[in-house]
């Protein structure tokens, strides 16, 4: 290394720690309001809005925890959240998969007539088909059920568009090979392809979680019932109830909501990236 | 509401080039319906007949219990005579207008920032991009607290700075700004994502000839980098555009469309007018407007690319 190369190398690393540091600092910033959230969870009420602000109380009240699934039915806004993430992401897999490989693979007539509807119902905003939907949930006598929450939104195009995109990468000599091996059309579909559309399966079905889980305007449309059939965004609200604003457990209820969400961030972070960038999941 | 690269949305063609020929070719067509009818179905059934009955629904009196009789565009015509409705729609656009520019310059900036020289870049991905995940709901319980009077933002002032702030949701002048900041911070991870792969992809060749040039980093980040990752922008300020219109659960959470009708936007107008007052062709009328704004704005970015937008 020369001199000049050393000379120059102190001014710059110096300005490239202060840069860190304050990126650092505007990481801490950006995440304040949900260390603030920790903080708030662990605190007893009359701690909660203090002057000078402090983070945490003068002790740790992990009983809030408990307490909010005594005060709410929590536990029940939890197992209601699971099952209908769980089972609208699961038949969402399935019609996906089939109608992804059918638009990519298959030859039949009225193919890119079919797959130009799907494509147009995707630039179609929620809204307009919530009213309507609400209605037709009522002819069916859907209203305040299950079903309603899951069916509606588990046949929605994104699902054949990804898979489509990724069968198409899929070389023919593979599905030629398992034909000469005599391996029927379900064969060739249930063995070859869908194995191989497993990393795309997975980062649908992150994101499919993700929106029932988050999902609001739609739950509190058609869920009259919220302790029996609320999932966690309609129980959120419960907190702030009769018996005025419970911050501290509206607080451990958001943490306790958060958890799914942030773990399959954590653990998948390059799979969901990877998703965005190459076919716009997730955005809102 | 479902989002898709904007350079793939014409893709439609089928692909080309498959071989054809054995003997499954002319079973193909059986096989192909088979596979795509639960799909199809399904979409028919819960996507194309509510499509359906929202425009029927838009064009008749229609009561949430009792028959509804055919009015023609009176929904329409009401809803621009409708002062709540105009106040909802100007909020919508005012959130627009703040929330779009604010956000892209944000997640670019934090894109460009978060470099891979940056050590844990991923880390910090990782804590940018975590509340676009999480509960909506939950995010925006939690800045209701940090905004209520004596909460932290108040309290840090005060003790801090001496300072008093205002009860920004309480106040008409501040409610709506709160609104865009809290919506900032939940949404620009999404695009810091976008923009930060794009911007990866840049090929070092061109910034080092852009340097042997003479260009700085500044010059090189605005002359080369930016043209470059151009449709990425295109489709980030598409998709946030058409999210922005369809802005809710932050202001129902944190403010119900209060004070007044300051906050109200048109996605809550819509819920109000059909599970409030249940006038469910009003509503859906509405919701065909928001439509008609949303292609609108949509086209106009499509029409606009050709001055900004460089494909390779």
């Amino acid at each position: 290394m020369s001199d000049a190369a050393v000379r120059a190398r102190g001014p710059r690393s110096l300005r490239s720690a202060i840069g860190y540091a304050l990126l650092v600092l505007v990481a801490l910033l950006f995440m304040s309001p949900l260390i603030f959230m920790v903080g708030t969870s662990l605190k007893a009420p009359s701690e909660i809005f203090s002057t000078p602000p402090s983070l945490f109380g003068a002790s740790l009240q992990w009983g809030n925890y408990s307490e909010v699934f005594s005060y709410a039915p929590f536990a029940r806004y939890l197992v209601n959240g699971v099952v209908v993430a769980t089972t609208g992401t699961l038949i969402t897999l399935a019609v996906s998969a089939l109608s992804g490989y059918a638009f990519s693979r298959l030859r039949w007539r009225g193919r890119t007539a079919t797959f130009t509807v799907f494509l147009a119902t995707m630039m179609l905003p929620q809204e307009v088909v919530i009213v309507p939907a609400f209605v037709l949930m009522r002819e069916l006598g859907w209203v305040n059920t299950y079903q309603a929450l899951i069916v509606p939104w588990a046949f929605t195009a994104l699902g054949a568009f990804l898979l489509r995109q990724f069968f198409m990468t899929v070389p023919q000599e593979l599905e030629d090979a398992s034909r000469i091996d005599g391996l029927g059309q379900l064969g060739t579909f249930f063995r070859i392809m869908l194995p191989l559309a497993r990393p795309t399966l997975a980062v649908l079905a992150v994101f499919t979680f993700i929106t029932y889980w988050n999902s609001f305007l739609w739950p509190l449309v058609i869920v009259n019932d919220v302790s029996t059939l609320g999932t966690i965004p309609l129980g959120l609200q419960q907190f702030f109830g009769q018996q005025g604003t419970q911050w501290h457990l509206i607080m451990a209820a958001s943490v306790v909501s958060m958890l799914p969400s942030t773990v399959l961030l954590i653990a998948l972070q390059r799979y969901l990236v990877r998703g965005i960038v190459t076919s716009g999941l997730g955005g809102r | 509401m479902t989002h898709l690269p904007a350079h793939e949305m014409t893709a439609t063609a089928a692909p080309k080039g498959r071989r054809s020929g054995g003997p499954r070719r002319d079973r193909s067509g059986v096989w192909g319906v088979g596979f795509v009818a639960p799909h199809a179905v399904g979409l028919a059934l819960f996507t194309l007949v509510p499509i359906g009955i929202a425009l029927a629904m838009s064009l008749h009196d229609w009561p949430m219990i009792g028959t509804p009789s055919w009015t023609g565009f009176a929904n329409y015509s009401s809803l621009f005579g409708d002062p709540t409705f105009r106040t909802a729609l100007t909020n919508t656009v005012l959130f627009v207008v703040l929330y779009v520019p604010l956000n892209l310059v944000v997640s670019l900036g934090m894109a460009a920032w978060l470099s891979p020289k940056i050590r844990h870049r991923q880390i910090f991905r990782v804590i940018f991009f975590l509340p676009t995940v999480t509960p909506i709901v939950a995010n925006a319980v939690v800045w209701r607290m940090l905004y209520q009077p004596g909460g932290a933002i108040d309290a840090t002032a005060r003790s801090f700075f001496g300072i008093e702030m205002p009860d920004f949701l309480a106040d008409p002048h501040w409610a709506m700004i709160a609104i865009v900041v809290m919506s900032v911070w939940q949404g620009f991870g999404y695009n810091m994502i976008v923009f930060s792969s794009a911007l990866d992809s840049v090929p070092e060749s061109q910034l080092e000839a852009a340097s042997l040039d003479g260009a700085n980093a500044w010059t090189a980040f605005w002359r080369i980098k930016l043209p470059l990752i151009s449709p990425s922008l295109f489709f980030a300020t598409t998709m946030t555009l058409i999210t922005a219109f369809q802005v809710f659960v932050q202001p129902y959470i944190m403010t119900r469309g209060g004070p007044g009708d300051s906050t109200v936007t048109l996605v809550q107008f819509i819920y109000n007018q059909g599970f409030t007052f249940q006038k469910l062709g009003l509503a859906s009328a509405a919701a065909w407007i928001l439509f008609v704004i949303i292609l609108g704005v949509t086209a106009v970015q499509f029409l606009g690319q050709k001055k900004w937008v460089h494909y390779e």
